[in-house]
């Protein structure tokens, strides 16, 4: 099995997320695998199940498919062999029961000539709600991100990371159940990452919003998540899986605590691992 | 209160300003000295009598020239927009035409004009023809880049969201044409008043809707050269106004947002 505990904290109720009970499971990846046109394997097989409010990090060495795995939990690609179901059915269900995804990428990708206001309720525009009604849920949004007093600013008057957080109002205001993040604070300094890092925190715990999470950083991945998954390359596929039980919603008081540095300290290796050529499926 | 000198808006507008007098004075001066005969090379101040005595008639010709550039800018405009809609939408549409737009732009409006004028019976209609010939092409290359030069990372999203194409276009690629587009419009302003003074020239026509092209050439024929300098000099206002128009209505449309125009405001 995958479910490695760390060394340290594996004392710790080896029980699951808040989540579970007889809620069925968000994502279900079932032997999916990619390979490209021109024959690169991007993902070997791959199992995994995604439970409802859970907060899934996946982490690991550049090309061990960790973005592939994410287009694929967002069907934004098929899977070459193997099948994917979102809340036990199959993607077009998804829409039908009213079920909703939404991104936010490593770049903002905000429309420069439109306000904040304006780029946040854009994908209710698409999804033709008429203003008056979209305003309150877009002013919430904004609020929930803590930018209320800069509505009506362009773009370009925001620095990184207030951009950043137009991009997550964007995604909150279509109320998703899926949000899936493809290492949306890459580019910020570590400082505006924390601060965001802890901001999502609390609006995953306030929504009970199932994320996948792609990220770097080691830290984030731990402060983040309830589960990260660590990947290893050629081909992609699952190294091993960590369980972050530690109670919610977490805040810079876990961030200094010695169980966050044993955490990290743990994932580290099994990245140093993971990213070693002789590396080898399943932890072993 | 920041010296007079040292402010930069003062400073962009006076010194060229300055320069335009100096230049002004030495050519009065210099006319004066060498007591050049006004048929060969009027001074300044006989140019200036000279548009004053001929207001009447140099205006009504302006209006003419003007009303022909305005007519071709516009319809220029409005089928190199729809031209370049097209093109966006159809890849085979675009390669199918593209070579005849191009066509259109390099054949020299002096050597189609007779064809148009003998052409079209109506002698403002057949001007306004050429003027947007010539008008025409800016505006289709740049509109279709603008319209192409859509950000990917915004493409990606509006796709994933379902977009369909009208709103994509409305909500996303017009929008950002935009900075390209008027780009195009401050070079088709000026190729329309181009178009329209060459197309002119070719009529000669003469009689009451005669334009500014005609006011030189008949000066020309009767060797009043002030007169043809005061033509010259109106045909280089509206040039200039023309295009300082279309700098005002880039900037309101553009100021808010795209880099090009936010230099500019503080």
């Amino acid at each position: 099995m995958n479910a490695l505990m760390p060394g340290e904290p594996v004392s710790e109720s080896a029980d699951r997320t808040r989540a579970s009970g007889d809620r069925p499971p968000a994502v279900e990846v079932l032997s999916a695998e990619k390979v490209f046109a021109n024959g690169t394997r991007a993902l070997a097989p791959i199992d995994l199940s995604i439970a409802d409010g859970e907060f899934l990090t996946l982490i690991g060495p550049s090309g061990c498919g960790k973005s592939t795995l994410l287009k694929l939990i967002a069907n934004l690609i098929e899977p070459s062999d193997g099948r994917l179901l979102w809340w036990r059915g199959e993607f077009l269900q998804v829409g039908q029961d009213g079920r909703r995804f939404a991104f936010v990428f490593q770049e903002p990708t905000l429309m420069p000539w439109a306000r904040v206001d304006a780029n946040v309720r854009l994908p209710l525009e698409l999804a033709s709600v008429a203003k008056p009604k979209a305003a309150p849920i877009v002013a919430e949004a904004i609020e929930r991100v803590g930018l209320s007093k800069f509505t009506r600013h362009f773009p370009r008057q925001l620095s990184g990371g207030m951009k950043m957080r137009v991009s997550i109002a964007r995604a909150l205001v279509t109320n998703p159940n899926l949000l899936l993040m493809d290492e949306p604070f890459g580019a910020l300094d570590e400082i505006t990452r924390n601060k965001l890092d802890a901001d999502l925190v609390r609006l995953w715990w306030e929504r009970k919003l199932t994320t996948v999470f792609v990220t770097h950083s080691i830290y984030e991945a731990v402060f983040l998540s309830t589960r990260i998954i660590v990947m290893a390359s050629n081909p992609g596929r699952i190294f091993r899986t960590m369980t972050i039980d530690q109670p919610q919603p977490r805040d810079e008081e876990f961030r200094g605590s010695p169980k966050f540095a044993a955490y990290c300290r743990e994932l580290s290796t099994w990245l140093a691992e993971a990213s070693l050529p002789s590396a080898s499926g399943g932890g072993l | 209160m920041k010296p007079l000198l040292q402010s930069e808006t003062f400073v962009r507008i006076a010194a060229p300003l300055a320069v335009g007098i100096v230049l002004i004075g030495m050519w009065e001066v210099g006319c004066r000295l060498a007591s050049i005969p006004v048929y060969l090379f009027p001074k300044p101040s006989d140019i200036y009598v000279s548009l004053i005595k001929n207001g009447p008639s140099l205006l009504r010709a302006l209006l003419v020239t003007l009303r022909v550039t305005l007519q071709a800018f516009a319809a220029a405009v409005i089928l190199g927009t729809l031209i370049a809609f097209m093109f966006v939408q159809s890849r085979a549409i675009e390669v199918s035409l593209f070579p005849y737009a191009v066509l259109l732009q390099v054949t020299p409006v002096v050597a189609i004009a007779p064809l148009i004028i003998i052409l079209v019976k109506n002698t403002q209609l057949s001007l306004t023809i050429c003027a947007t010939l010539v008008a025409l092409f800016p505006i289709i290359s740049n509109t279709t880049l603008g319209l192409r030069s859509v950000d990917p990372g915004l493409a990606n999203y509006f796709r994933m969201n379902r977009a369909g194409r009208l709103k994509t276009l409305i909500k996303l690629r017009i929008p950002g044409a935009l900075p390209y587009f008027f780009g195009g419009l401050r070079i088709s302003s000026g190729l329309a008043l181009i178009g329209a003074v060459v197309a002119e020239f070719v009529a000669g026509t003469g009689g009451r809707s005669s334009g500014l092209a005609y006011e030189i050439l008949d000066a020309g024929f009767t060797l009043d050269i002030p007169r043809m300098f005061a033509a010259l000099l109106l045909i280089t206002l509206t040039g200039v106004g023309l295009f300082g128009a279309m700098v005002f209505l880039s900037k309101l449309a553009l100021s808010n947002w795209h880099e090009s125009e936010i230099g500019a405001e503080t």
